[in-house]
């Protein structure tokens, strides 16, 4: 049954032969997961999209389930996660796997984004293919943000007041966006209900910008370490087997690492204070989102003006929808680019100084830091990438990808 | 339950700098005194409850805690769990009666059954803070894993009072003490509505243990880090097989990864 790319699959079963000529979905995976050209020489940074549709399915399995134990209100929510916790049979894996899977798809998120960064993958023509990966990432936060709201302990119902509190900074309008999105004149149950609701409606349109995502990706293939297009069939394997197998592993390992949290430090990315119970009346000392959010809230509070640190969070994810047209360079991967390298390096340093910022309360020299780390960020992407995509000299490019994994063998 | 620094050390991967360390501990210096970590037996990858130890913190919460502090979220049938019988669950609450509602609606006193839930102190919210100066007792029910430090930090809070007599002047400035209040060294700003609970044969332990303040105080920690995870032993106990079956599994198809790329290498 397998054939060569180009020509049309033959399929030995007449059940097969007969469904896929009305209705060709295993030409399509025969295709588009089988005898997919793809580049020979990825890295294991290649793996983290797979890892991360894994951790998407696992999310909204996991997820489904959870919901038929939930009570969405605001006298029972918190109660009713911990008889999941207690009184449902296995319930407590379920939550551990849910809340702990959501940290860490956004680490395999954020790994991805890395690679997507490094390796120049957001370049012509593919900048169709970043954007829908940012509105991934857009929708992400929202989905996690909802999440997070839900168990109803006192992170959820002060991070839910102060994130949605966000839009009365918003001249005018501001104040009235914020009784329509609460639903009323405080966070309350209504806000309870809508967040559930959607929390819940987000994730299937994750998954539709993820087969747009795949769709916009299998038009030109995936870029590659070297950032260099494929010249000929020397140059790339077939999808399966060896794309599947690769991804197999790789799940795996990150699956072990995912497991060594569920079991063995459930809470330990989480906070304490998620546990005590929400209570309008007692604000917790220290109001500090979930650790994959704290770059963002570092640069929303890094702003002494509270409409400018909205402007700053929501600036910092929009920066990326026009990357691929800040950087002027003609190479894509950083492998080639001596400079940018660096740059690029220091940004991971830059985002994680960031992240360390939101975590601690706004004093002292966490300000002037957290400031400093936010004129990078931007200066990073607004000033260094377009100057130095003219100024920077690449180092030469290998003639093709066969040619540099030959090369790499033979040293 | 644990330190927000140490989460983003891991977060942040290797490059947590050095400057940031010092940082921190300049911080955390001016707060309130981290409680000291004590080595619990449920702690580590394959720690579970000591039994007896939290069978003796049953008894130091029913006898002292239970006065003022629900356990709203454990039923008794759960102490089934910690190793009594259910027979021995039915002994300890024949003497325990809660309002109920009879078929025709009107509210009743009944005897406690195992299904129940820890019979409450206080009938609601508002009752409990009129009780308490205006303070509801926080429930315990999950109180060792919403706190820093989790069982440290209850620990600590249990053993940590320092009597009027024995403060500094400097301290008695620094946070307004009054001859009434409570000092605890371990609570954020250090005035506690709650007084000392605990005291040397503050219980007499039915297994003949001698009932000191520490080992009262370690005790009802052991049982409440019970109450706030009942399952943690089944918890670690898949993780070992989870983890076991994931690295065998990682193992195969690394090798199979290896035959299928044999020919491109």
């Amino acid at each position: 049954m397998a054939s060569s790319h180009g020509t049309p699959p033959v399929f030995n079963n007449k059940v097969v032969a007969w469904i896929d000529h009305r209705l060709p979905i295993f030409s399509y995976i025969e295709k588009e997961y089988h005898t997919f050209p793809t580049p020979r020489n990825f890295n294991y940074f290649w793996n983290f999209g797979a890892i991360a549709t894994v951790m998407l399915v696992l999310m909204i399995a996991t997820g489904i389930v959870l919901a038929t134990n939930y009570t969405p209100h605001v006298l029972m929510a918190f109660d009713s996660v911990e008889r999941i916790d207690r009184d449902v049979p296995q319930g407590w894996l379920i939550r551990d796997l849910h809340m702990n899977g959501a940290s860490f798809f956004f680490i395999a998120v954020y790994i991805h984004i890395f690679r997507g960064m490094y390796y120049g993958s957001y370049k012509a023509p593919r900048e169709l293919l970043w954007i829908l990966g940012v509105v991934i990432f857009l929708l992400m936060m929202a989905t996690a943000f909802m999440g997070y709201v839900l168990p109803w302990g006192q992170m959820s119902f002060w991070g839910a007041t102060v994130i949605t509190n966000l839009f009365s900074a918003i001249p005018i309008v501001g104040e009235s966006i914020v009784t329509w999105l609460w639903g009323g004149f405080a966070v309350d149950n209504p806000t309870l209900n809508r967040f559930f609701a959607l929390h819940y409606l987000l994730p299937f349109i994750i998954v539709g910008v993820v087969a747009l995502h795949v769709v916009a990706l299998h038009v030109h293939g995936s870029n590659n370490p070297t950032g260099i297009d494929p010249k000929g069939p020397q140059d790339t394997v077939p999808f399966h087997p060896y794309y599947t197998m690769k991804d197999g592993f790789g799940v795996m390992v990150f699956l072990i690492v995912y497991a060594g949290f569920v079991f063995f430090a459930p809470d330990y990315l989480g906070h304490p204070d998620n546990y005590i119970p929400a209570d309008p009346l007692v604000t917790p000392a220290h109001i500090v989102p979930e650790w994959y959010f704290l770059p963002f809230y570092a640069i929303l509070r890094a702003i002494p003006d509270k409409l400018g640190g909205v402007l700053a969070m929501f600036g910092a994810i929009a920066v990326l929808f026009i990357l691929p047209w800040l950087d002027t360079s003609r190479v894509r991967s950083c492998t080639f680019r001596p400079i940018y390298k660096w740059f690029m390096m220091f940004l991971v340093v830059d985002v994680i100084v960031l992240g360390i910022c939101g975590s601690k309360p706004p004093e002292g020299f966490w300000v002037p830091l957290s400031q400093l780390a936010t004129l990078y960020y931007f200066a990073h992407f607004l000033v260094v990438l377009p100057i130095l995509g003219k100024i920077e000299r690449p180092l030469p490019l290998p003639p093709s990808i066969a040619d540099s994994v030959l090369k790499k063998k033979a040293v | 339950m644990r330190k927000p620094f140490a989460r983003n050390l891991l977060v942040s991967g290797a490059i947590a700098l050095a400057s940031f360390t010092v940082g921190t501990v300049a911080i955390a210096a001016g707060g309130t005194e981290h409680p000291p970590h004590r080595h619990w037996h449920f702690q580590g990858p394959f720690g579970t409850f000591d039994r007896a130890a939290a069978q003796r913190g049953f008894q130091v919460y029913q006898e002292v805690c239970a006065a003022c502090h629900s356990l709203s979220l454990v039923a008794y049938r759960n102490l089934t769990e910690l190793g009594l019988t259910e027979n021995q669950v039915k002994g300890l609450i024949k003497d325990i009666t809660v309002t109920d509602l009879n078929d025709e609606g009107a509210p009743v006193d009944r005897p406690a059954r195992p299904s129940d839930r820890f019979k409450k102190p206080f009938p609601n919210q508002a009752a409990a803070a009129a009780a308490n100066n205006g303070k509801a007792p926080p429930d315990l029910s999950v109180i060792v894993k919403a706190r820093e430090y989790g069982p440290d930090y209850i620990y600590g809070i249990l053993t940590g009072y320092v009597p009027y007599d024995k403060l500094t002047p400097a301290q008695i400035k620094e946070f307004d003490v009054k001859k009434d209040d409570n000092f605890n060294k371990y609570f954020p700003g250090h005035k506690i509505a709650m007084a000392p609970p605990l005291s040397d044969d503050k219980v007499t332990y039915a297994d003949g243990t001698k009932a000191t303040l520490d080992q009262e105080a370690a005790d009802v920690t052991e049982f409440l880090a019970w109450a706030s995870e009942p399952h943690m032993e089944d918890r670690k106990r898949t993780g070992v097989r989870v983890i076991l079956f994931l690295i065998a599994l990682a193992g195969m198809m690394y090798a199979v990864k290896r035959m299928v790329w044999a020919d491109k290498h």
